[in-house]
């Protein structure tokens, strides 16, 4: 009893905003409101960006998680530190600081425009790169967390038979944490799916091109709660759809 | 049984957000003091006003020891949202006449609103205006990165009026949020122009450089300030509104580079 009441109270703390943006809802104008021009380009948008930012997380997120959690290095500490600056880093001081690397007077910016002719800022690449920046802590996390559970003796015994070290990562502890790195992979989607602040200030806001949904929300809170409230339900539907469908899949429960 | 016990909480939950719904508290009416000028004046209050009003916020407290004058700054329209939800407020400036009508419509100011001041649009480009740009037909040469606000907050529904006026078709690279973050592109380089406010370019004036255009005169911003009816302190905040409207108050706008309407 005594953890079942605060249990129930953090739950009807996390489903009462949610079920206040259901009674809201215009389920009337719903139809017409989904039709409404823009809204299926943002959604499409949001979850191509996402998508994208996910597969580039994974793909340089799970080696940043095997340094972190199997080699020893001076400054080990310091480096799972910087690993998770994002995560308390307002996202629009990242949008900032992005635009301060990769914008056109950026330091890398700079050069990636004279040297390919190459410009980040509002465009859906920009986009993918601020929520790639926002959402990799969580996949480092969670697959060093996994890599951290897994019995190294696996790795040992495959290095003994003669594996070297990327045969070992690819063979045995990649398959070994695999449900980790899924668990990961699909937090850091979700964290990337409502990324505002850093995709704003970095990528900017133009219907089709860097206008995601989050951003579309925002803007048309400015003027129609009704649109908002709409737009906000859908990228709830379709991301919940999401998860759910992928924890299936994927993710076996323990 | 455990299904049922959520379903159980779960509508206790729906039954509760549905019961407060509908109470648009706004605030306690405490007093204000016997003089009517102590207290704290709570002002919600248009992005652009920053600077000017946080003067006249202190200039005010100065005059009238004994009185707190507390701001919340934002885009207008998200600052009418937070009143008619019932945020307590004691007076509301927005930078345009239509975020205010959604606060008077629903029965929450007292009174009429009053025109405080205009803005006008400007173009600002990186100093020393590298792109040569002398009007709005200039932000139409291919290749120049342009920020727009978004047709949602007044600078962007200003912009907009301009541009049609002056019969110009711009293709910008972002509709930003707001007009501060409109001019943040350009301080850091990553547009070559933008449309902001005059008053925007004037605080910024250390960093980029402003170019006037003549049809800015077809979309000049009325800025409406009005006391709310449910105010906790309305006659502090009565107070500050003459004080705002005062010499002294508006001297401190037009130095901004606001005008008078």
């Amino acid at each position: 009893m005594a953890l079942l009441i605060p249990a129930a109270a953090g739950l009807a703390f996390l489903v009462l905003p949610l079920a206040g943006l259901l009674i809201r809802t215009p389920w009337r104008s719903l139809p017409e409101r989904l039709a409404a021009p823009g809204v299926l380009a943002a959604l499409r948008l949001s979850l191509f960006t996402a998508t994208l930012a996910t597969i580039v997380c994974v793909l340089l997120g799970v080696p940043l998680a095997w340094l972190l959690a199997r080699t020893e290095f001076p400054g080990r500490r310091l480096v799972r530190a910087l690993v998770t600056v994002p995560l308390v880093l307002p996202p629009v001081v990242g949008g900032v600081a992005l635009l301060l690397v990769f914008g056109r007077r950026g330091l890398i910016g700079q050069w990636l425009d004279s040297a390919f002719g190459i410009t980040l800022p509002f465009t859906t690449a920009g986009v993918v790169v601020a929520e790639a920046f926002v959402a990799m802590p969580f996949l480092v996390i969670a697959v060093e967390g996994a890599l951290r559970g897994s019995d190294t003796r696996y790795e040992e015994a495959a290095a003994t038979l003669g594996a070297g070290r990327f045969a070992v990562f690819r063979r045995v502890t990649l398959p070994l944490v695999a449900p980790g790195v899924a668990a990961g992979a699909v937090l850091c989607w979700a964290r990337a799916l409502g990324e505002f602040g850093a995709t704003i200030t970095f990528a900017g806001n133009f219907p089709g091109r860097t206008q995601t949904m989050p951003l579309a929300v925002y803007l048309a809170l400015e003027t129609d709660l009704d649109a908002a409230l709409v737009l906000s339900l859908m990228l709830l539907t379709v991301s919940v759809g999401i998860l759910a469908a992928l924890r299936d899949k994927w993710i076996t429960s323990p | 049984m455990r299904l049922r016990a959520l379903a159980a909480l779960l509508t206790a939950a729906l039954a509760l957000t549905a019961c407060s719904g509908g109470s648009g508290d706004a605030g306690t009416s405490a007093s204000s003091g016997r003089s009517g000028v102590t207290g704290e004046v709570t002002v919600f209050a248009a992005a652009s006003l920053t600077e000017s009003f946080t003067r006249i916020g202190r200039d005010f407290e100065a005059a009238y020891p004994g009185t707190k004058v507390t701001f919340n700054f934002g885009g207008s329209s998200a600052l009418a949202a937070q009143i008619t939800q019932g945020a307590p407020a004691d007076l509301f400036a927005a930078a345009s006449p239509a975020t205010v009508k959604t606060v008077t419509d629903a029965g929450l100011t007292d009174g009429e609103a009053v025109t405080l001041v205009r803005n006008e649009l400007v173009i600002v480009v990186a100093k020393g205006n590298p792109k040569g740009i002398t009007g709005l037909a200039g932000l139409t040469q291919p290749g120049l990165k342009v920020a727009l606000c978004a047709e949602q907050v007044p600078c962007g529904a200003a912009a907009k009026k301009a541009l049609d006026a002056a019969s110009v078709k711009v293709t910008p690279v972002t509709l930003e949020q707001d007009v501060k973050a409109a001019l943040q592109k350009v301080k850091l380089g990553e547009v070559d122009a933008a449309l902001v406010y005059r008053t925007d370019a004037q605080a910024a004036a250390a960093d980029v450089a402003a170019v006037e255009f003549p049809e800015s005169a077809k979309a000049v911003n009325d800025y409406p300030i009005a006391v709310l009816k449910d105010a906790p302190h309305k006659a502090a905040a009565q107070k500050l509104l003459a004080w705002i409207r005062s010499d002294k108050g508006m001297a401190v706008l037009t130095q901004a580079g606001f005008q008078t309407p």
